[in-house]
């Protein structure tokens, strides 16, 4: 070997934020992911359309545990966003504060929701628009419990101090999943409590 | 304790694979031998070369369900197999040919080549990569569970509802087949997130977006389509096992559901398939002929943007499998359309590969004379696929074995032909010997004569009326002999095959000792040993042109470049390799990469238990198998101070 040059510019090294290879996995995934709730609003569409009114054939959907519910959510998104600049600018307590309220607020969907599924007169195999109910929002649901796992996940390794300034790629990478259970949600919202409201 | 390094003026050294550093690099990037080894590599070229061996058992076992097909329909009222039978056999070749043979092998070439044509150390994930190998096999293996037990899926790869529903088809035959898809589809759709990210982040400096081989471009076309495309098949199987153990209503015509959702979701996954499944098979052959043909490949910018745009198009033609059920008009006319404009990009590439062909100087070897005749099978299957997009024309041949000529004409002539011609190119890099050419040229002849004798009497018979899908036919009406003769010719086609692996065997003992570049070619794999070191570069290539190894023997002045193979950054601080910008691939990080672990493997046999669970509805072992996946995952992805993820 022949050393020739020290590089003249200095890199970088390891995962650091968007430098981590993961930050762009996250975004694939999210992409597949997002593209698979297209394909479950698209069958519910599909079968909204060939069915004979009404349709939702109980009416729409009450929105008092789902508009609350969806702000619920949504606050759990906000106070990520804040928790993950808190550990940017190196402040711990912050992350923490931001990971705990994340997962408080996440709980209170899942409580929410649950309500909501304990109140319906209908079952996953009552009907059509029953199936698709409880397996639309199912699947929410369980990307809700995925990005709770996260969360804690994430809360035990800030425990063991292991982010800083400098190092908190997981972090960024377990926020953007968050956030896409969040804007996800919006979508499932409006379909199943917005649009038959339209019609 | 000391903190990890956050940043690094890395060196650039002047080294070979027989310099002294790059014992070091061994060092840093060889794993345990023997078993353990064996199980934990995450080496992209041991995976690489395990999907393309695997790949092609299943190729074999697609072949022989197929030779036992074609033996019953050879004559009028053959009777070797029972209908049930037939349609479990004919099943699984489509199943084994298009999910487990046609994208694993090209994901073989592409693990095996990428980091190799892009002069990178690794995969962006190379543990993702271990992980999505085992899914596959054991989502291979699931498939075939009930096979053994005589209760293979049995409604066609397609698996329209209601033949599946429970109603109908009662057995386990259906839910092996919907739990292995979903299995199979995580195996896809990691495999594709690793090559899309590879793509954009582990490129050798220098070497931008326009300059990435055509097979590269294939691949990110393919992994990106099967990011959109695969979630729909997946969220079809699992509707159908809903409807099927859960009492769900989705296809369910009787409380509501539609028959026809199936259809849509399906071929809304299938059609952009069919180009996952040839794209990467067109960039073998694009990055293949210029090599043979001693020119640059005529339009590679028209090349990479047709092939971008084929799988664009792609997902707006899914309807033209559905002709015959109905649709209205509107939207019959509008995939009509749709399915002709495909025609466009298509002839882009071909008339690149034809000019390339035409003004170069050809040079006759195996691996040549299997890509210039792709381009006569792409012309056939494609002017057939041309004529379906007509409505009229398909409700005509839809369900006849017209569809079936064609079909095996894209998937064969498109897939297999380049598939068997890359690897008698790029054989000699894999495993430093070269493939004998006389037995080569005799397997082409043989496969190619045996091909269309096999398979162009199908058009004939398609038109002559017979239905496919049908185990056996009455004599009298005409189609006794074209079948026989597609038997015959399908038999030799299938001596052509085994010529094939035959040379593979006796080549891999006693082929001729290959050199880097036996052939002359220009791309980055070439300038590394055969077979490469593990740690595949002593140092990371800089790029400066399309082909940085034909620097210097062409006179077009853009393409003469100044690229350094031998000098480059040195990075022997363990595993590393450099990470680059998006599209001008300028050194952006130095990117730590994880050793060899059982991570990979322990996570995917947890997801298999969850699915052999659900399968048997062993709720137990759907929990433990969910517990299991959590703790692997979990695992897996513990910050580690090795890989710079946390910093004291």
């Amino acid at each position: 070997m022949t050393e020739i040059a020290i590089s003249s510019t200095t890199l970088p090294v390891g995962s650091k934020g968007r430098d981590a290879s993961g930050w762009w996995g996250m975004l694939a995934l999210v992409a597949t992911e997002a593209t698979l709730f297209a394909y479950l609003l698209f069958s519910y569409f599909y079968l909204a359309s060939h069915s004979p009114p009404p349709w939702p054939p109980n009416g729409a959907p009450s929105l008092t545990l789902a508009i609350p519910g969806s702000l619920v959510l949504i606050a759990g998104s906000v106070t990520m966003w804040w928790g993950e600049r808190g550990i940017e600018r190196g402040r711990r307590w912050q992350l923490v504060a931001g990971l705990l309220l994340s997962l408080l607020l996440g709980i209170a969907f899942i409580v929410l929701e649950g309500i909501e599924w304990a109140g319906k007169p209908y079952t996953l195999s009552s009907s059509v628009y029953s199936s698709l109910y409880f397996t639309i929002t199912g699947f929410h649901l369980a990307h809700v419990l995925v990005g709770l796992l996260i969360l804690a996940v994430l809360l035990l390794w800030t425990g063991f101090d292991y982010f800083d300034e400098n190092r908190h790629s997981a972090v960024s990478i377990g926020v953007i999943y968050w956030h896409f259970v969040t804007v996800v949600w919006l979508a499932v919202f409006f379909t199943f409590y917005i649009a038959p409201r339209l019609g | 304790m000391t903190r990890t390094e956050t940043h690094r003026a890395p060196v650039i050294a002047q080294a070979t694979d027989a310099s002294p550093s790059s014992d070091t690099l061994r060092k840093n990037w060889e794993g345990p031998g023997g078993w353990r080894g064996w199980l934990s590599t995450v080496d992209h070229k041991e995976i690489g070369k395990r999907y393309l061996l695997t790949a092609f058992v299943f190729l074999l076992i697609g072949g022989l369900e197929a030779a036992v097909m074609r033996a019953q329909l050879a004559t009028p009222d053959g009777h070797l197999l029972s209908a049930e039978q037939y349609a479990q056999l004919f099943t699984m070749h489509g199943v084994t040919m298009i999910f487990l043979y046609a994208l694993p092998v090209l994901s073989g070439f592409s693990n095996y080549l990428w980091p190799l044509l892009l002069g990178s150390r690794d995969m962006a994930f190379p543990r993702l990569n271990a992980f999505s190998y085992w899914v596959f096999l054991f989502a291979g293996i699931f498939l075939y569970a009930s096979f053994v037990m005589g209760k293979a899926p049995d409604d066609g790869w397609f698996n329209y509802v209601p033949y599946a529903s429970r109603e109908f088809n009662p057995g386990p035959n259906i839910d092996v087949y919907a739990l292995g898809m979903v299995l199979l589809g995580v195996s896809t759709t990691v495999g594709s997130i690793n090559f899309i990210v590879t793509l954009f982040r582990t490129r050798a400096p220098g070497m931008s977006i326009n300059r990435v081989p055509i097979l590269v471009w294939g691949t990110l076309t393919a992994s990106v389509g099967n990011l959109f495309a695969v979630p729909a098949v997946s969220l079809a199987f699992l509707m159908l096992w809903m409807d099927r153990q859960l009492g769900t209503h989705f296809f369910d015509v009787s409380a509501g559901g539609q028959p026809l959702l199936w259809q849509h979701l399906f071929w809304m996954f299938g059609h952009p398939w069919v180009y996952a499944i040839v794209l990467p098979a067109m960039g073998i052959v694009s990055d293949g002929l210029p090599t043979f043909c001693r020119r640059p490949l005529v339009g590679y910018t028209a090349v990479a943007l047709a092939t971008v745009t084929t799988m664009v198009l792609g997902f707006g033609v899914w309807a033209h499998h559905m002709f015959a059920t109905g649709l209205p008009v509107m939207s019959l006319s509008y995939f009509s359309a749709s399915s002709m404009v495909i025609v466009i990009p298509s002839a882009v590439a071909v008339f690149a590969w034809i000019a390339t062909i035409w003004t170069g100087r050809p040079v006759f070897t195996t691996a040549f004379l299997y890509f210039s005749s792709f381009v006569l099978l792409f012309v056939i299957g494609g002017v057939s696929g041309f004529m379906t997009a007509s409505v009229p024309v398909d409700l005509e041949l839809t369900h006849t074995y017209f569809v079936v000529a064609h079909l095996h004409y894209v998937l064969i002539g498109i897939n297999v032909f380049p598939v068997v011609g890359g690897i008698y190119y790029w054989f000699p890099k894999i495993t430093g010997r070269m493939m004998s050419e006389r037995l080569g040229k005799w397997s082409f002849w043989i496969m190619f004569i045996g091909f269309n004798v096999g398979f162009f009497p199908m058009h004939i018979l398609g038109l002559a009326g017979m239905p496919r899908r049908v185990y056996t036919y009455p004599s009298g009406l005409g189609w006794g002999s074209w079948n026989m003769v597609a038997t015959l010719g399908s038999y030799l086609f299938a001596i052509g095959i085994a010529m094939f692996l035959v040379n593979v065997w006796i080549s891999l003992k006693r082929g001729k000792a290959a050199g880097r570049n036996p052939w002359g070619a220009p791309s980055l794999e070439w300038s590394t040993s055969s077979p490469p070191p593990v740690y595949n570069f002593a140092v990371i290539p800089n790029v400066a042109s399309r082909y940085p190894l034909w620097e210097g023997y062409m006179d077009d002045d853009e393409d003469t470049g100044g690229s350094t193979i031998h000098e480059g950054l040195l990075l022997d601080h363990g595993r590393e390799t450099i990470g680059t910008t998006m599209l001008d691939a300028e050194p952006a990080v130095i990117l730590k990469m994880p050793g060899d672990t059982y991570t990979p493997l322990l996570l995917a046999l947890a997801l298999t238990l969850l699915f052999v669970g659900l399968l048997a509805q062993a709720w137990w072992a759907v929990g433990a198998g969910v517990l299991l996946t959590l703790l692997a995952t979990i695992t897996w992805l513990w910050p580690q101070r090795k890989l710079s993820q946390i910093e004291r």
